[in-house]
């Protein structure tokens, strides 16, 4: 089947200058001392990563192992220092559910507002409403401001706008932990729908087991390379034997 | 190569057109307006073939932003709604203010100061219709990724979105202030000729050349916070450079330079020669609210496409 995603020899470079130069004044000033000095951190080195159509594919890995930078690289939000990235199909990213909510704003404007934060119409998004709501449970609060909502009540409005339109890849990063489990078995059920949809899914999650759960291949980083790439339950295998001997 | 070769070619003949156009209209006649003409034709020409080859393959361009115009459209009417949440008025705000605003001015200019134009009141509010358009654009615009932040680190949307929702979003006000501007020429009884048909000519000027400023300033503000404040600042000194509340004709001669460079300057002028004194302007004054308008856009494009992909890791 053909490459849905596809990642050439990608690094990303951050230049993390030890004090913030804000202001044009200490900018030339250091230009002047030759101060302007920074301090590389490749977040990550020549990733080469192709995923085929319908693939469920998790990244694991330890904090700080490039897991977020590979999602926000393939989702677009941030452009490689050097290498291609190619992604042919639409991206719903759940990178953070509720990214774009006005917070004084009501639901129901929210769901218009976040719908075209991720490209569809006022008409589409008025087709989809009612099944947004009743996915959400938040039928009797649909015109009372999200600033009054729980943080739960947020993921759950978010969540179900992110997976109401059937998206070609759908990228999932560490959101699954949002509710109450009953919710959660709700999410984790309508992603398996959409696998069976063919929807190509990336899930990153600290927790291993749902991993193992959710996906058929998994790709392990550490400190920005790739040291492991296969199906799921091996690779979930020998990571948990990994993480059981670091910690002793 | 050969396609830079051919817009220089362009470009000069279109410079010979603005010679030849300044030579055919003899009663603007003077070296002057042609050279004027002649360079303004050739920066007109130039900005617009250079965006075309610098925009190469505008199609994915298109796409993506006709993907996105519900995202501008959904933006603009939360910025109206959270402008005019909790007022008793709403909307009428947009039409009442200008109105108040316009009396107060009218009380101290005309009657203290004693400013001796005809009907003042109407001057004062179609120069500030121009100009404020242009400050609450570029000023609005100026913090608009800044304050976009939770949106840009999280979805993918083409960040100029945000400082063009910012213009739309004052363009939009700015058509309610105009229903002021007509309700105070009714109450006056000013006589409006039909050369007021023009009054878009330099709204979209102004609405052009304020998208380009918009969209140098959000992007250098990015970097460097020190703009905000000081655009504030320079914002009031523009408004006092530009004749917004006093007559032009104060201006003393060896000042008027000054307003050459004055890109408001031909807006404001322009639009009070069509609406208050029914006199279609000069082809110069035409073509310097093209260029400006055209320059500053073609600058702000090429800025900020430069910096864009450089955002995320400064907000």
């Amino acid at each position: 089947m053909a490459n849905i995603i596809e990642l050439k020899d990608v690094s990303m470079r951050f230049n993390m200058s030890k004090e913030r130069v804000d202001s044009i004044k200490e900018y030339l000033i250091r230009l002047a001392k030759h101060q302007l000095q920074f301090e590389e951190f490749w977040a990550l080195k020549n990733i080469n990563l192709s995923i085929e159509k319908g693939d469920v594919v998790g990244l694991v890995g330890l904090n700080g192992s490039g897991k977020s930078t590979t999602l926000k690289v393939i989702s677009g939000i941030l452009r490689p220092t050097t290498g291609t990235v190619s992604v042919s199909g639409s991206i719903s990213p759940l990178i953070e559910l509720g990214a774009g909510f006005d917070y004084d704003l009501s639901a129901r404007e929210n769901v218009f507002l976040n719908g075209s934060v991720l490209g569809f119409s006022r008409q589409t998004m008025e087709e989809k409403m009612d099944d947004i709501i009743d996915f959400a449970e938040l039928r009797d609060f649909m015109d009372v401001a999200i600033k009054n909502y729980s943080s739960g009540m947020v993921a759950r409005l978010g969540f179900s706008i992110a997976t109401i339109t059937h998206p070609d890849i759908l990228i999932v990063d560490e959101i699954l932990s949002v509710g109450d489990f009953l919710f959660q078995q709700k999410c984790e059920k309508r992603i398996s729908d959409m696998m069976s949809g063919g929807t190509t899914v990336i899930i990153v999650s600290h927790s291993i087991e749902q991993i193992e759960r959710l996906c058929n291949r998994v790709v392990w980083l550490d400190k920005g390379t790739i040291i492991m790439d296969g199906p799921a339950n091996e690779i979930c295998e020998i990571y948990k034997n990994e993480a059981g001997k670091a910690q002793g | 190569m050969n396609k830079n070769k051919l817009s220089l070619i362009l470009c000069l003949l279109a410079g010979c057109g603005g010679l030849a156009a300044g030579y055919f209209i003899p009663e603007n006649f003077s070296i002057e307006n042609l050279i004027i003409g002649a360079l303004g034709a050739v920066i007109i020409v130039g900005t617009l073939l250079f965006l075309l080859l610098y925009l190469k393959d505008m199609k994915p361009t298109i796409e993506v932003f006709m993907k996105y115009r519900y995202l501008l459209s959904n933006l603009i009417t939360r910025d109206l709604k959270v402008k005019y949440r909790r007022s008793f008025l709403g909307f009428m705000w947009s039409i009442l203010n200008p109105l108040l605003m316009a009396l107060v001015i009218n009380a101290v200019f005309s009657r203290v100061f004693k400013f001796q134009v005809d009907y003042f009141i109407v001057y004062y509010l179609t120069g500030s219709l121009i100009f404020n358009f242009m400050s609450e654009a570029t000023s609005g615009s100026l913090t608009s990724v800044i304050e976009a932040s939770s949106l840009i680190k999280k979805v993918y949307i083409p960040k100029y979105i945000f400082p063009f929702e910012k213009c739309m979003f004052a363009f939009v006000n700015m058509l309610f202030s105009t229903v002021a501007v007509i309700v105070v020429i009714l109450i006056v009884r000013m006589p409006v000729s039909l050369t007021a048909l023009l009054f878009f000519y330099p709204m979209i000027c102004v609405f052009v050349f304020s998208t380009g400023l918009s969209l140098i300033l959000s992007s250098v503000n990015v970097f460097f916070r020190d703009i905000g404040h000081l655009y504030s600042v320079w914002t009031v000194a523009w408004m006092y450079l530009t004749p917004v509340i006093y007559p032009a004709e104060v201006i003393p001669d060896n000042l008027m330079f000054i307003m050459q460079f004055n890109p408001m300057y031909y807006y404001v002028t322009y639009f009070r020669n069509v609406v208050m004194y029914a006199t279609v302007p000069s082809l110069n004054m035409h073509l310097m609210c093209a260029v400006f308008a055209l320059f500053f856009l073609g600058l702000g494009i090429v800025l900020f496409k430069k910096q864009q992909d450089k955002f995320i890791l400064y907000i």
